[in-house]
């Protein structure tokens, strides 16, 4: 044997199916190159072992045998006698830990019918989930009015400050953007009809009724939203809320309840600053289109009423409800591990923004109706 | 065990079974805890020493049997009735489950203050002294993620000695510490049983402190799915009818203590 040849790991199967012989050569460590497998079938083992060709070895060979070990057939029944006694050692090492009986997953139905029940049950198992939660979060607020409720008041501060003062510059810079795409897109076209001025109405109303708490919401939906969701989640993780529940604290109270009245407050004081701000960002495109924010303005309160207002600021208090829903739902039953946090997280936003989409189409209805 | 007489059973549990959705993770587990026990659940890992203790605390339902407190049902007990028995313990949890976003001092403070009802100043007074006794003074202003794992442990068990609790329940107090911190550990159990009068029922698999300070055991047998054995840990060890309970005591060494087995 030469000495370039025996540098591979090399094993080499012969003989009868019944009655193989398989000679290892090489060195066997990680990094020497791939294994040259000659004569293998799957399911093979051998009658005999001829090692002597062996230089050194690592985990590597222990590895391939023991694959092979696993693999091989009932009528190939075999043992390791007759390998050297450091690797024999190194084998039953790895066999001796008896396994673990029932710990094997059962493989999971796969057919269409199966997986339409799975995803059936699962959306069922959901919506109860929503509805419980829910629940508890208005029996929490019950108690919260009839001062029952425990929950820090520097945790909530905390919260209020980070879902409302800390939100202020990317709410600004979102909706005084909005404002001016809004005023571009009306002057272009009023201004064919000659009624320029008409953007302040278009502008005024869009802002005030839709796109002034839209964009909050969608904003904290990201922001807040998902920071709910992951704190709550990692808490989760950590036991923590199990050691809140230990000391007779109720987590529902202490960890929603003050998530839940911080986005409450804060949505409509977000939305009324973003109104304002969006608004300044029509005006600003306005004057440049001619109208001067003295126009502008007078021809804006002609065109908002305090009830058409007070519309985006109502639907405010129930976006915030459920963006704050929504991140402390899926952060109290998030799983015990670092990625089903990420997908708590995840999960928040995109159910909060759906759910504000939803619920600002069944507003827009509902005021049709109620023609206001 | 052999028939001694028996103090007043703080803990007794009858016929418990606890699942996993329908995964049978143990059956038929019935044991007594005395008063000032210092009580070990004990098995392979994996084997539900952690779900028993969820069930004790009340964290899981359990599918089946029932769990009693100084003879009154805790199973069978209202949210408001479980309430007042969970005010009696103290839980430290695996990894301390310590409240990420305050410090040391706040942790403890804060169930005591809400609790007892008294000054925020009382309650960090106490909170500072708690620290002491477990040997953290000088961390009290400390964020728990700026504190060892073993810190974190300890700490944990000051905030389960916050209410001075009646009975104590340890998640693997001593997994994962250095031997001398292990058996500083051991110390301040047994002082905080002497001192507090307490009950201790502790999740371990650590076979020395087991011997060194525990009185009595429950042995889960992960093959059988159900209880090896309860009893005084040493005694077990030389004397257990069953074959994996004397295994498990011995470190693997097959004995053959026992006369009478073949």
């Amino acid at each position: 044997m030469n000495e370039h040849a025996t540098k591979f790991p090399r094993a080499t199967w012969q003989g009868a199916v019944t009655e193989k012989t398989l000679r290892l050569e090489g060195e066997w460590t990680l990094g020497s190159g791939e294994i040259k497998v000659e004569g293998y079938e799957d399911g093979d083992w051998p009658k005999r072992f001829v090692t002597d060709g062996i230089g050194h070895f690592d985990s590597r060979l222990p590895g391939y045998l023991m694959g092979c070990f696993r693999a091989k057939k009932k009528q190939h029944e075999g043992s390791l006698a007759g390998l050297p006694d450091k690797l024999r050692e190194l084998m039953e090492l790895a066999l001796k830990v008896p396994d673990h009986h029932g710990t094997e997953k059962q493989k999971e139905y796969s057919g269409k019918l199966a997986a339409l029940g799975t995803k059936m049950t699962s959306v069922w198992i959901a919506s109860v989930s929503l509805v419980e939660f829910i629940g508890e979060t208005v029996l929490s607020l019950g108690r919260f009015f009839t001062g029952k409720a425990k929950f820090r008041k520097s945790d909530f501060r905390t919260i209020l400050q980070e879902c409302g003062a800390e939100a202020l510059p990317i709410v600004a810079l979102i909706t005084f953007l909005i404002g001016m795409i809004l005023a571009f897109v009306g002057n272009a076209q009023l201004a064919n009809f000659g009624a320029g001025i008409y953007v302040a109405d278009l502008v005024g109303i869009a802002t005030v009724r839709e796109m002034g708490v839209v964009m909050t919401a969608i904003i904290l939906s990201g922001r807040t939203g998902a920071s709910f969701a992951a704190h709550l989640g990692s808490m989760n993780a950590n036991e923590e809320i199990d050691a809140l529940r230990t000391f007779g604290f109720h987590p529902f109270d202490f960890l929603v309840l003050p998530r839940v009245l911080a986005l409450i407050l804060m949505m409509p004081l977000l939305t009324v600053y973003a109104n304002t701000i969006g608004i300044l960002g029509g005006m600003l495109v306005a004057w440049t289109a001619g109208i001067t924010p003295a126009l502008f303005w007078t021809e804006l309160l002609s065109a908002i009423s305090p009830q058409s207002y007070s519309l985006g600021v109502i639907k405010s208090v129930f976006f915030g409800a459920t963006i704050a829903i929504a991140g402390c739902m899926q952060g109290m039953r998030s799983g015990k591990s670092s990625s089903a946090v990420g997908q708590a997280a995840t999960r928040s936003v995109v159910i909060s923004i759906t759910a504000i989409v939803v619920l600002d189409s069944a507003f827009a209805i509902l005021f049709t109706l109620l023609d206001i | 065990m052999t028939d001694t007489l028996q103090p007043m059973n703080k803990i007794s549990v009858h016929g418990l079974t606890m699942n996993f959705g329908s995964f049978v993770v143990m059956k038929d587990l019935g044991f007594d805890i005395a008063e000032k026990d210092i009580f070990a659940i004990v098995g392979e890992s994996g084997c539900g020493k952690s779900t028993l203790l969820r069930h004790l605390i009340g964290l899981i339902e359990p599918a089946k049997g029932s769990i009693y407190y100084g003879g009154e049902s805790f199973t069978a007990a209202t949210e408001s009735e479980r309430m007042r028995f969970m005010g009696r313990f103290g839980v430290m949890y695996q990894s301390g489950a310590l409240w990420s976003s305050m410090t040391l001092a706040e942790n403890i403070a804060m169930p005591i203050e809400e609790m007892a009802g008294i000054t925020s100043r009382e309650a960090l007074d106490l909170a500072y002294y708690k620290l002491a006794l477990v040997g953290l003074s000088g961390f009290e202003n400390h964020y728990p993620s700026q504190i060892s794992g073993g810190m974190k442990k300890r700490a944990g068990i000051a905030r389960a000695i916050a209410m001075d609790p009646e009975i104590i329940f340890l998640d693997e107090p001593g997994a994962g510490l250095d031997p001398l911190s292990s058996q500083r550990l051991d110390e301040l159990i047994l002082k905080l049983r002497d001192t507090l009068g307490s009950t201790v029922v502790m999740v371990t698999h650590e076979l020395a402190s087991i011997f060194a300070i525990a009185n009595n055991s429950v042995f889960l047998d992960v093959h059988t799915r159900t209880q090896g054995a309860t009893g005084n840990p040493v005694w077990l060890r030389d004397h257990s009818e069953n074959e994996n309970v004397r295994l498990f005591y011995n470190r693997g060494k097959t004995g053959n203590p026992s006369e009478q087995h073949d």
